[in-house]
């Protein structure tokens, strides 16, 4: 299916064949020419690593910069420009290994930008290392007697910190996957998709076959806006939950809270220097 | 004169330091301060020095006319400096036994007692204040107009208890004028009163607002903090975006995101900040995006001294980032180029899209004197941003090597910027044409750089035997020592940009019989950039690395003696 967000000539993709990523592609483009966005604004952020090649996928602006860098990037893009439709897309390593840090501290600033993190549980870049996400006992070059670190579990974090919406997909469903992601683009303040990424290179265990029997979406009856129940929800690992695990509408969003925009609403490029102002101050420094 | 105020951390030292000077630049004094304090909330020994004067004065001396002591071991670090023409006036209890042998001018002042009528320990610095003010021939109005707008917001009852205290301080100050005794003599300068009383902070500020700055995203850490909160309280009304990161990574990867999306970012941090930037400022080279850093040098290495100053961040801050790029380092001699030079740093990274660092030290910035004016006359409005067109390459190979930026949702072209090696459009290649058409591309704007070079300042004769090269902050105490050695025959060629460097530097050199550097390091950082660049080495290196700012004392003493 064309989109307004595919090229009109043939590109190379550097991924393998059969990854997960072409089904996270296809599903983020399928969501945006659905929310019928002015693709003019709409602007993609990622860091390092296979999943941070998207952008270069679809026909979009993007900022591709540092490893685990980003949402600060995301953030300031967002806040200098409030038109703009921000998407933060990285993998689990990127977001949640070298951005940890970012990563709490976005969901505390609460920037209106939607976080898609692939999360395949394994470092495929660099030739199948240990994630952040891997799962105790996994066997790799690095980890020859399997990991024995607690896997991060994003979705608790984001629900401990109050984050406005929290989500997790999996890659295999692109028609849950696409709504998903719609809801997390149109809710206002920082949204997180995990969404499950089967690696087929680097990850035997974790494959398409294992998440299907190892996942179930969310009923009609679960409220997402219940926050000891998310959080219940995002603990699960028996069998990992997918769809919108919890929604609050309480925080106001990063961009909104400016003061730099109380009185002027127009983005950052559009404004000139205020040399009376600076006078005035100069003036405060006379006596 | 210099009067040094000699107290502990949370007694109002800064208080008394912004009164003072206020009072004495109203009176028609030129006025200097700079304090020096240790890294702690309360307690420990912190001093301030004022200087006073009929003549400009921006350094801090050794030489102190007047110490006043504020509490016990209040003279314990100054035994060197304290000398017998130094008048001591304070409490007896704050004196050391040494100068109470009727060796050293002590004029004794109940302080505490005086405070304790008044109302209690608070108005002791306001009788100082009235001291001082008597000392100094100030108006007594004047000094009571300057108590009112200084504590305007105090309560009606509060701020009569400080009027009192003034006058009590003002009447000791009067016993103290008797026929014989040796009394002070200053000249009011005309026009002083209506100058501008600021530090380097301030003046980093409004240079980054006439810069053109929408945006500031920083980590705390002395000494560049001021310049967030002058951002946050000074200019909080105007049309900036500020934001305190979680750490410096967040804070430089903002500032690029921010340029990236049409803002004019500015970052302000120090040395150990700085190194957590490192990888940002290579981001900067590679996506070609503008970026303004400033960094405010304290000692390393580490945590180092956190609240004293040094210039050693110079060639940290010259080979900072992997890769190869251009970039351009400022670094301001006095308040007047704190504030033009951020300003230009603006218009060099906007421009030019490299990062562009301000290198001050705690020195400069918290350093405070009158200067007549800012120039504000030139302003940096061009657009810089193009409006992108359907075909719009981000980096498009052009003869400069500058590519016109456009910002997303401007135009109808897509801004795709990376910091994987990319093409013209912005997207990831490992072409080997490429990338060599790329790495020329981004190191041809070196030629711009240098077309709009900013030449050092020469003082002195044309035709000097000894020359004295310096930079940053060092430029007032260097000026200030070589007019005390008075010789005919030495200049001072200062840096104010020190990279790329001016190329007639070998010529300045080559001229000079001796050839002198003096800066705040102890490897002679800018001396081996030169030596490095010119093939040319210095005769002698006065180095200062104990944490204080050079002293015009540091350099003549170093002097004497060595000159031809």
């Amino acid at each position: 299916m064309a989109s307004l967000y595919d090229f009109d000539h043939e590109i190379d993709i550097a991924w393998c064949r059969g990854c997960g990523n072409f089904r996270i592609l296809a599903s983020l483009k399928n969501t945006l020419s659905e929310l019928e966005l002015d693709p003019d604004t709409v602007v993609l952020v990622s860091g390092i690593g296979q999943a941070a090649k998207t952008p270069q996928y679809l026909d979009v602006h993007y900022f591709n910069g540092l490893h685990g860098r980003s949402l600060p990037a995301a953030t300031a893009i967002k806040a200098s420009n409030r038109g703009l439709t921000v998407i933060a897309e990285s993998g689990d390593g990127d977001t949640y290994g070298e951005g940890g840090n970012h990563f709490i501290h976005a969901i505390r600033r609460n920037p209106g930008i939607t976080n898609i993190v692939h999360n395949n549980m394994v470092y495929a870049l660099t030739k199948g290392q240990a994630s952040p996400t891997t799962r105790v006992g996994f066997v790799t070059p690095v980890q020859p007697q399997g990991v024995t670190e607690e896997a991060f579990n994003p979705l608790a974090v984001a629900v401990s910190l109050n984050a406005p919406f929290v989500a997790r997909a999996y890659a295999g469903d692109e028609e849950q996957t696409s709504e998903i992601l719609k809801k997390a683009i149109t809710h206002k303040g920082y949204a997180l998709v995990d969404i499950f990424q089967p690696c087929v290179t680097y990850n035997k265990v974790n494959t398409y076959q294992w998440y299907k029997e190892n996942t179930y979406y969310l009923g009609e009856d679960y409220d997402p806006c219940d926050r000891p129940a998310a959080f219940a929800k995002a603990l699960e690992t028996g069998k990992y939950p997918l769809g919108v695990i919890y929604i609050n509408d309480d925080r106001p969003a990063f961009e909104d809270t400016l003061d730099a925009y109380m009185h002027d609403t127009r983005p950052l490029y559009e404004r000139t220097i205020d040399l009376d102002g600076i006078k005035r101050l100069m003036d405060s420094l006379r006596t | 004169m210099s009067i040094v105020f000699s107290g502990q951390a949370g007694q109002g030292l800064q208080t008394l330091e912004a009164i003072t000077t206020k009072l004495f630049k109203r009176f028609g004094y030129h006025v200097f301060s700079y304090s020096e304090y240790m890294s702690r909330i309360r307690g420990g020994n912190n001093t301030t020095q004022v200087r006073v004067s009929s003549r400009r004065v921006a350094s801090y001396t050794r030489r102190i006319d007047i110490f006043i002591p504020m509490q016990k071991d209040a003279m314990r670090r100054f035994h060197d400096r304290i000398t017998h023409e130094t008048v001591i006036i304070g409490d007896r209890a704050f004196i050391e036994e040494r100068y109470l042998e009727g060796h050293y001018p002590v004029i004794e002042v109940p302080l505490t007692a005086l405070a304790r009528d008044a109302g209690g320990a608070v108005y002791g610095n306001t009788i100082l204040l009235g001291l001082l003010s008597a000392l100094f021939y100030v108006d007594r109005q004047l000094m009571e107009e300057e108590l009112r707008t200084f504590f305007s917001s105090l309560e009606e009852q509060r701020l009569q208890k400080n009027l009192h205290a003034a006058e009590i301080g003002y009447e000791e100050g009067k016993k103290l004028l008797k026929p014989g005794q040796a009394a002070i003599s200053i000249e009011h300068s005309e026009g002083v009163e209506r100058e501008l009383l600021m530090d380097g902070i301030n003046a980093v500020g409004l240079g980054a607002l006439a810069g053109g700055c929408t945006f500031v995203s920083s980590y705390p850490m002395s000494p560049s903090t001021g310049v967030l909160v002058f951002f946050t309280q000074k200019a909080g009304r105007s049309s900036v975006v500020v934001e305190q990161a979680e750490d410096e990574i967040s804070a430089v990867n903002m500032a690029i995101g921010s340029w990236y999306a049409g803002g004019r970012a500015l970052v302000t941090t120090s040395g150990g900040g700085f190194a957590l930037m490192v990888e940002g400022v290579s981001l900067a080279g590679c996506m070609e995006s503008p970026l303004v850093v400033h960094i405010g040098q304290r000692p390393g290495p580490a945590t180092g001294l956190p609240t004293r100053t040094e210039q050693a961040d110079l060639l940290f801050v010259l080979h900072s980032g992997h890769g190869e790029f251009p970039r351009a380092i400022l670094a301001p001699g006095n308040i007047e180029q704190a504030f033009a030079l951020t300003r230009h740093a603006f218009y060099l990274a906007d421009k030019h899209q490299v990062p562009a660092f301000i290198l001050t030290d705690q020195f400069l910035l918290e350093s405070r004197y009158n200067i007549p004016e800012l120039d504000t006359s030139k302003v940096y409005d061009q657009p810089f941003i193009v409006r992108t067109e359907k075909d719009y390459r981000r980096y498009t190979l052009t003869e400069s090597g500058i590519s016109p930026r456009g910002v997303p949702g401007f135009g109808a072209g897509r801004v795709r910027t990376d910091s994987d090696e990319h093409d013209e459009q912005g997207f990831i290649t490992e072409d080997f044409g490429m990338r060599t058409a790329m790495v020329r591309k981004r190191l041809k704007k070196m030629d711009g750089l240098m077309e709009e070079l900013l030449p050092p300042a020469f003082i002195g004769p044309e035709d000097y035997e000894n020359i004295i090269v310096c930079w940053g902050s060092s430029y007032h105490p260097v000026i200030e020592a070589v007019e005390m050695l008075g010789r005919k025959d030495t200049a001072v060629l200062h840096f104010s940009q020190i990279y790329p460097l001016a190329p007639d530097i070998a010529g300045y050199l080559s001229r000079a019989r001796k050839k002198i550097i003096a800066e705040s390091n102890a490897t002679s950082q800018f001396g081996r950039l030169i030596t490095c660049e010119t093939g040319m080495d210095f005769d002698l290196r006065i180095l200062k690395f104990d944490g204080l700012p050079l002293m015009p004392e540091d350099i003549y003493d170093a002097l004497n003696g060595q000159l031809l």
